[in-house]
């Protein structure tokens, strides 16, 4: 069985949840080709190989240089038919789930998006998707030959299971009208850890009293290497951009720890974060909701706890 | 201009959810259905559109009976007609078909939905509409803005956002803030009671997916609560028990 995977990339790095979508068709067994648009590094394609990728094709062309969705769908759809692959795993993303959308409609594919765990194939091919925001599951069998299946962060664990392959260089030719969607500018945190793909997440609710507070979930954000998060009264205000705030109408996470810092853990935040293998909570109200939905917490002035925690994570490092 | 916003009907957003029949069936009792959030902002961008340079605004709904609450919830916030395809909405591939079949011989100029539904959280039928019309599709969408022929809009990414420009008629994936929610007031519930409600039947289609089953996530172990005093405690904790750090 022939498996293509799309690698999304940002600023010539190939992005860690793909990774996990090589991890996942490697998994799947089968030959699994990569396919990756636009500028990225050759070491960084070579190395697709070590995570199960047996060939990587690089289509080098300029003109993807930006991920433009009709674009990267029908250059993904002809590189399928070309490599005779019956199967498509993208990595849920801004970008990747709506190119799902339209590679799966235009090679007529059952489509899955969402899905949280390898294909049981004991008896035809099932899936299991993440429904209700994370407040269920579906198991769903995808019934046609072709399948494009979106993964969620943390579907398979990426492991070194092979070494470098070459990359061989591929075109394809897409119609310029796929471009009519232009990108003409982009603005993007840089040398931050990106909320969606972080593996600890540091966030701070409407107790954190104000903006000016920030720096305290920021620095120790910084010593564990984490992303910051928001509940959604704080991004409404501003105190905070609308991309860090967590939740059912917002980013949903899956981090190995989330620390929520004054978020009273209203059902629609705990709806973008119990994925979470890990909650911890700061809170002063002992009744917060937040709490019967952690693993670890603290009742306190958030003011008094993060120098604190700041100063014994510093410690134990 | 003409706007068609798909909207969704599901559970509110505090809602526990249950399974019935064997986890086979979603169960409604006790739960209380709404416009899909991120349909809500699409409504209320197309609402906005109409108020600034005029737009006739038809909401669409792939639904049993029991949403036309709903429906006239949508005409009571702004929408002029509704149409009900009569079908219980078992995937997004069956809904987007039935959407694209509806909007094809319409000449849209705009179709807006919401970025996903947040029961069936596919994120796809937007994907999925556009590819069957063969126009662009942008998902998700947080500004809007229509100058002539020509829209300029702004795109979620990881970590920002992207400017686009492009051409009418396409599909766009909504999310905050393109808009502020609507509530209905006394003149739009009553006149939604009169406005169109068409019903019209689904066409038959082969979606490839099958639900075999529901479950729940297991239940959260109880919470350790650790002093104030004592973060080094947990420190350890998360080391060693939870082997996070
Ligand atoms: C349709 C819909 C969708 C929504 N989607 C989202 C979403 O995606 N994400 C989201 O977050 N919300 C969402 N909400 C809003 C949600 O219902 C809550 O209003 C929101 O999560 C509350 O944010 P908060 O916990 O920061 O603020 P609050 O509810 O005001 O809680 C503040 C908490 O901080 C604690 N606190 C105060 N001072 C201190 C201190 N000094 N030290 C420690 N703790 C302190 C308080 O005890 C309290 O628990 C949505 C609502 C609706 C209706
Ligand atoms: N049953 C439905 N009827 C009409 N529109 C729908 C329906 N289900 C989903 N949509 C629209 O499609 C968007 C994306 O849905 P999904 O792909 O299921 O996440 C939603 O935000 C709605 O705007």
């Amino acid at each position: 069985m022939n498996i293509l995977v799309f690698v999304e990339s940002a600023e010539g790095k190939i992005k860690k949840n793909s990774l996990e979508a090589v991890a996942y068709a490697y998994a799947i067994g089968g030959k699994v080709t990569a396919l990756a648009l636009g500028d990225v590094g050759s070491e960084e394609l070579q190395n697709l190989g070590k995570y199960g990728a047996s060939s990587v094709l690089h289509v080098s062309d300029s003109k993807f240089n930006q991920g433009v969705i009709q674009a990267y769908a029908t250059a993904i759809a002809i590189t399928m038919q070309n490599e005779s692959a019956d199967i498509l795993v993208i990595s849920d993303s801004s970008l990747g789930t709506p190119i799902a959308a339209r590679v799966a409609a235009r090679v007529g594919a059952s489509l899955a998006t969402n899905v949280v765990s390898l294909p049981d194939t004991s008896k035809g091919f099932n899936v299991k998707r993440s429904i209700y925001t994370g407040k269920a599951f579906a198991n769903v069998e995808l019934t046609k030959t072709k399948k494009v299946i979106g993964i969620k962060k943390n579907a398979a664990e990426v492991k070194e299971v092979g070494s470098p392959v070459s990359v061989t260089p591929f075109q394809v030719t897409v119609p310029e009208t796929d471009f009519n969607a232009r990108i003409t500018s982009s603005e993007k945190a840089t040398g931050e850890v990106l909320l969606p793909e972080a593996n600890i997440v540091v966030s701070g609710g409407r107790g954190m009293k104000g903006p000016e507070h920030w720096g305290m979930i920021e620095d120790l954000a910084k010593t564990l290497g984490a992303a910051t998060g928001c509940s959604k009264p704080v991004s409404d205000m501003g105190w905070r951009p609308h991309h860090e705030h967590v939740g059912q109408t917002g980013v949903k996470v899956a981090p190995q720890l989330y620390i929520a810092i004054g978020i009273s853990g209203a059902i629609q935040h705990l709806a973008g974060v119990n994925s979470s293998k890990c909650i911890v909570v700061i809170n002063k109200d002992a009744d917060a909701p937040f709490f019967k939905a952690a693993d670890y917490g603290i009742v306190g002035d958030a003011f008094d706890v993060l120098p604190k925690l700041h100063e014994a994570l510093k410690a134990a490092k | 201009m003409k706007i068609l916003v798909c909207i969704s009907h599901v559970p509110d957003t505090t809602s526990k959810i249950n399974f019935t029949d064997n986890n086979s069936r979603f169960d409604p009792q006790g739960v209380q259905f709404i416009i899909g959030p991120y349909d809500d902002y699409a409504l209320a961008r197309a609402v906005e559109l109409k108020e600034s340079s005029g737009a006739a605004i038809t909401v669409l709904n792939v639904g049993l009976v029991d949403t036309e609450p709903t429906i006239r919830k949508a005409l009571a916030i702004g929408a002029d007609e509704a149409v009900r395809v009569n079908a219980e909405p078992t995937d997004s591939f069956f809904v987007a078909t039935q959407i694209a079949e509806y909007a094809r011989a319409k000449s849209f100029d705009l179709i807006l939905m919401g970025r996903e539904s947040i029961d069936y959280n596919g994120g796809v039928v937007h994907g999925i509409v556009g590819e069957l019309l063969g126009i662009p599709s942008v998902s998700p969408v947080m500004k809007l803005d229509i100058e002539g022929n020509t829209a300029k809009l702004a795109r979620e990414i990881e970590g920002g956002k992207e400017y686009l420009e492009l051409p009418l008629p396409f599909v766009a994936g909504c999310q905050e803030p393109i808009a502020e929610w609507k509530i209905p007031n006394m003149r739009g519930i009553m006149s939604a009671r009169t406005k169109p409600l068409n019903v019209i039947e689904p066409v038959a289609v082969d979606s490839g997916i099958k639900p075999q089953q529901f479950e729940l996530p297991p239940p959260k172990g109880t919470v350790k609560m650790i002093a104030p005093e004592n973060v080094a405690e947990l420190v350890s904790l998360l080391k060693n028990e939870a082997k996070v750090l």
